[in-house]
């Protein structure tokens, strides 16, 4: 676990530098996620340790999200002042995203077929 | 002598401790009524431990910062979860191949559609500007939303409370939405909860099968990029 934890935090923060180093308009976390997938191309595939910790830190990814949302008690006045606003283009944009991708991709999957 | 119970709080209330296993109680918690439930979705654990949480804080009168200053330690391993979605994505890099005209299509209209729909309709029913910039890039993975929410004007913080929710809300109508589409093959349904919902889609979708889980987590990443190359081009224009 700790080697695989070792080579998930060295990919982060090879990532964090190429980002800054290019001036890259993406994030160092998901650099490394490119970083770790071309590495995992060039030695076919993840070891047994790399795959179990990957699992583990992937079941609970939900919990990661926890701390950031609570952030809503800062914003309370604000959201309070244009709730429908934000009800609303949360719901349906959501909605229609969700519609529009997963038509677009069957309707280029089965013309494909 | 033991010390008042009041200097007791003085003391955890300054550590990090108390944020930190408060908010592992809370998602525990959570996670327990969600899988109670028959893992229905509207129990969705982030959302049930968000209330608890901030009614919590509300209680206690404690401030975000101080808890936050304990929950950081949680908030920090997004990153490397992030980077381990590398693996289920080298896993059924195969069939992603065998996608790769659809997976281009949708990325690109679902990205577009996340976008621009946000906006009007927060425009339209009387949104300002910060909050219109802050909603922008909401079906984007929280690192990368902040980031362009300060680029564009919006506040990084309400947005990263919008992205959560937007994920949640996917997380709980994505299932319905699909079987009303007539929408079945697995990876279809990944990607597009992960175009629509970043993080809180691919939790949703890993807890389903590894294959949508995959899909999910390669759409947040593609979609992660994207939005951050195409929404500081034309957000000038979009927010009004």
């Amino acid at each position: 676990m700790l080697s695989a934890l070792s080579l998930l935090l060295v990919c982060q923060l090879c990532g964090e530098v190429v980002v800054r180093w290019l001036a890259l308009p993406v994030p160092g976390p998901v650099a490394g996620m490119l970083l770790l997938f071309l590495l995992l191309l060039l030695r076919e595939g993840p070891g047994e340790e790399l795959r179990t910790t990957s699992q583990n830190l992937l079941k609970h990814l939900s919990l990661l999200f926890v701390p950031a949302g609570t952030g809503i008690v800062v914003h309370l006045g604000r959201i309070g002042e244009q709730w429908l606003a934000l009800l609303l283009s949360l719901l349906l944009s959501t909605v229609l995203t969700l519609l529009i991708t997963a038509w677009v991709m069957q309707w280029c999957a089965g013309r494909k077929a | 002598m033991t010390p008042p119970i009041g200097e007791i709080w003085v003391y955890l209330s300054a550590s990090p401790l108390l944020g930190l296993t408060v908010t592992l109680l809370a998602y525990q918690a959570a996670h327990w009524l969600y899988v109670r439930s028959g893992q229905r979705p509207l129990a969705n654990p982030v959302l049930i431990a968000v209330a608890m949480l901030a009614t919590l804080l509300w209680l206690t009168g404690t401030a975000y910062e101080t808890y936050f200053a304990g929950a950081q330690f949680v908030h920090f391993l997004l990153g490397p979860a992030t980077v381990a979605l590398a693996v289920p994505l080298y896993t059924q890099f195969k069939r992603v191949r065998s996608m790769l005209l659809p997976i281009s299509a949708g990325l690109l209209a679902g990205s577009l559609t996340a976008i621009i729909s946000a906006v009007l309709i927060a425009r339209l029913f009387g949104a300002d500007l910060a909050t219109q910039a802050s909603l922008a890039p909401k079906s984007v993975t929280t690192p990368i939303a902040m980031g362009i929410a300060e680029q564009i004007g919006g506040l990084p913080s309400l947005t990263a409370v919008l992205v959560i929710f937007t994920g949640v809300l996917g997380a709980i109508v994505g299932g319905r939405i699909f079987r009303l589409a007539g929408v079945s093959d697995p990876a279809i349904c990944g990607f597009s909860l992960g175009v629509a919902s970043h993080g809180i889609g691919t939790a949703r979708a890993f807890q389903q099968d590894e294959q949508r889980g995959a899909f999910a987590a390669l759409a947040m990443g593609l979609n992660g990029l994207l939005t951050a190359l195409l929404l500081p081009v034309f957000a000038g224009w979009l927010i009004q």
